[in-house]
């Protein structure tokens, strides 16, 4: 099969079957390098699922996941984080008794190889302090890197994951409903920082808030029932009958 | 004032055999190295093995019968014993690892007592009767400290390397990742790592450390028995755990303290000693959730911040 290094993600035919189940059926994506890409749908549609499956935390039951063109269907989760392809989660993912530093530093030694030696004092990795610094200043955490993570506020949390995830500098992000939970106040710098961190990165978002959407995207995949209902930009899934029909009339309880 | 604390603990422990028996102060610090390891991977990587037993008990009949039959000096004999157990660590965490919860627990249980009936069986562990006559050999070939006084120092010296030992593993950077790994798992892996890898090795180093207290219980006591290898022996250092408080490096080597000490004193009581560390274990859990030191800590904290105010 022909290697096509247009689409930072692709992928064929994906499904996930539990039990008799389908969560997630037949779903192809096309995501061009260097684009955000919206992920939406009513809860339950299978958003997160296809999350799951597109970072290999589940196994596939059908279907082929290409990154830059390669094939990542039978690699495990950790050898896809490192081929560039990191995601976050629905549900805050800081290692809440740790500093926010050290958060970040964790995700820094997974690319510097020194997570093995027990033997070593902390101290000898210290020098990845610096680029941590850095990423926190990108995510406007900078003043509080001794505070445990669990003493953030939500809001702060969420950038906090932002920055880990940075850490691996990965090609494709995965951000999982980034700003659900969040009130008006975080939410405008969150979407800020997306846009920012966006610059030569490929974003994939699973989000409800329809002006987050609009703004950020450049398409938009609409899910229903583990299927892709239509795809297309904001103007056009947005005037869709079958979408207002399915989802936009629905998003009282998004 | 953690300095202070340390010299202060130095001091006592230098001096303590001249007050106390000897062989009870080996005994307890047999079992502060045994707690430290258990405590690793329950208070640092969030596994509870039930089955922490068989690390020690096999290496206290490999230190025994390598040091019966070899003639190396003692810390050979108590190495080769932690290597052996760090060996069934490795492969014991192979199978289990990927379990968590209580199915680990579950695993690990099976295999300290698969392990319980191959020493049975085994013709090298003297059955039913134990390993008896283990020598205290020479330190190094050359040092002899055959008696009790002596030999408490030794055995002070090792629980120390095995202190500063597992001191070094929770504080390095294998050590930050495992308590990424205790916190969250899937995480830790969406960031690139292979959680498991860090787990088995984490569970060879905890059987290596549980395997140097058997090592030193087997040269303390001069014998080896199967109740060393026994799931009460497993169960006790939860106990020791839980009670000196979790998470700590401190925590568990005082419950074991408390609870050797305990046991000793409330040995005249037969059977009454289980009942009373049962007692305990369940007052514990009501209230003392972070146990003796996790409480004493937070009791410090609070009596500061009045100071404060
Ligand atoms: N591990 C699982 N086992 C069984 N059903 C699941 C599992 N994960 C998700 N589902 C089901 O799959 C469907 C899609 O879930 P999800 O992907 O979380 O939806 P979304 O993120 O779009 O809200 C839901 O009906 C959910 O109950
Ligand atoms: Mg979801």
């Amino acid at each position: 099969m022909a290697e096509n290094r247009d689409y930072a993600l692709e992928a064929r035919g994906i499904g996930k079957q539990f039990g008799a189940f389908w969560a997630v059926k037949d779903v192809d994506l096309k995501i061009p390098q260097g684009s955000i890409h919206a992920l939406i749908g009513p809860n339950g549609a299978g958003k997160t699922t296809c999350f799951n499956l597109l970072t290999k935390t589940l196994q596939p039951s059908t279907g082929q996941i290409l990154l830059n063109g390669e094939d990542i269907s039978a690699l495990r989760t950790s050898e896809v984080a490192r081929r560039g392809m990191v995601r976050s989660f629905q549900i805050s993912a800081t290692f809440t008794d740790m500093t926010v530093l050290e958060n970040v530093r964790v995700a820094l030694q997974s690319k510097h190889g020194h997570a093995y030696r027990f033997w070593s004092p902390i101290s000898s990795i210290y020098n990845l302090d610096a680029r941590a610094m850095e990423l926190l200043a990108d995510v406007g955490l900078a003043d509080v890197p001794h505070l445990k993570a669990a003493e953030l506020s939500y809001g702060r949390k969420r950038a906090l994951e932002i920055a880990t995830t940075l850490a691996l500098d990965p090609k494709v992000m995965l951000l999982d409903e980034p700003t659900a939970g969040m009130g008006h106040e975080d939410i405008e710098p969150i979407t800020q920082l997306i846009r920012k961190v966006s610059a030569g990165r490929t974003i994939v978002i699973v989000e409800h808030n329809l002006s987050v959407v609009s703004t950020l995207s450049d398409r938009i995949t609409v899910l229903q029932g583990g299927q892709v209902l239509m795809e297309g930009t904001y103007g056009e899934v947005s005037s869709d009958e079958r979408v207002i029909a399915a989802y936009m009339g629905g998003v009282e309880d998004a | 004032m953690r300095w202070a604390l340390i010299l202060i603990a130095a001091v006592v422990a230098l001096a303590l055999p001249f007050f106390v028996y000897p062989v009870l102060l080996m005994s307890i610090l047999c079992f502060v190295v045994f707690a430290t390891s258990f405590n690793l991977l329950l208070g640092y990587v969030g596994l509870l093995c039930f089955g922490q037993a068989m690390f020690l008990g096999l290496s206290a009949y490999v230190t025994g019968y390598v040091l019966k039959t070899t003639g190396v000096s003692l810390e050979l004999g108590i190495l080769a014993g932690a290597l052996v157990s760090a060996v069934l660590g490795a492969f014991v965490g192979f199978v289990a690892v990927r379990r968590s919860g209580i199915q680990f627990a579950m695993i690990t249980f099976a295999f300290a007592q698969f392990v319980y009936f191959a020493l049975l069986r085994a013709e090298f562990t003297g059955g039913e009767n134990g390993m008896q006559g283990i020598p205290r050999s020479k330190l190094f070939g050359v040092i002899d400290a055959s008696d009790s006084f002596s030999f408490y120092y030794v055995i002070l010296a090792i629980t120390v390397l095995a202190i500063l030992f597992c001191y070094r593993v929770i504080h390095s950077p294998f050590g930050e990742i495992l308590r990424a790994i205790r916190d969250k798992e899937d995480r830790v892996e969406s960031l690139g790592f292979r959680p498991e890898r860090f787990k088995i090795m984490a569970m060879t180093i905890s059987a290596f450390v549980a395997g140097l207290a058997g090592g030193m219980k087997a040269t303390v006591f001069q014998f080896a028995t199967l109740t060393d290898v026994s799931w009460t022996v497993s169960g006790e250092v939860i106990l020791m755990t839980l009670l000196g408080g979790l998470g700590t490096l401190s925590g568990p080597m005082v419950g074991a303290a408390i609870v050797i000490a305990m046991n000793d004193e409330l040995a005249k009581f037969g059977e009454w000693a289980l009942i009373a560390q049962g007692v305990i274990l369940i007052l514990v859990i009501l209230f003392f959730r972070r146990g003796v030191v996790g409480e004493a800590g937070a009791l410090i904290r609070r009596l500061r911040e009045r100071k404060a105010d």
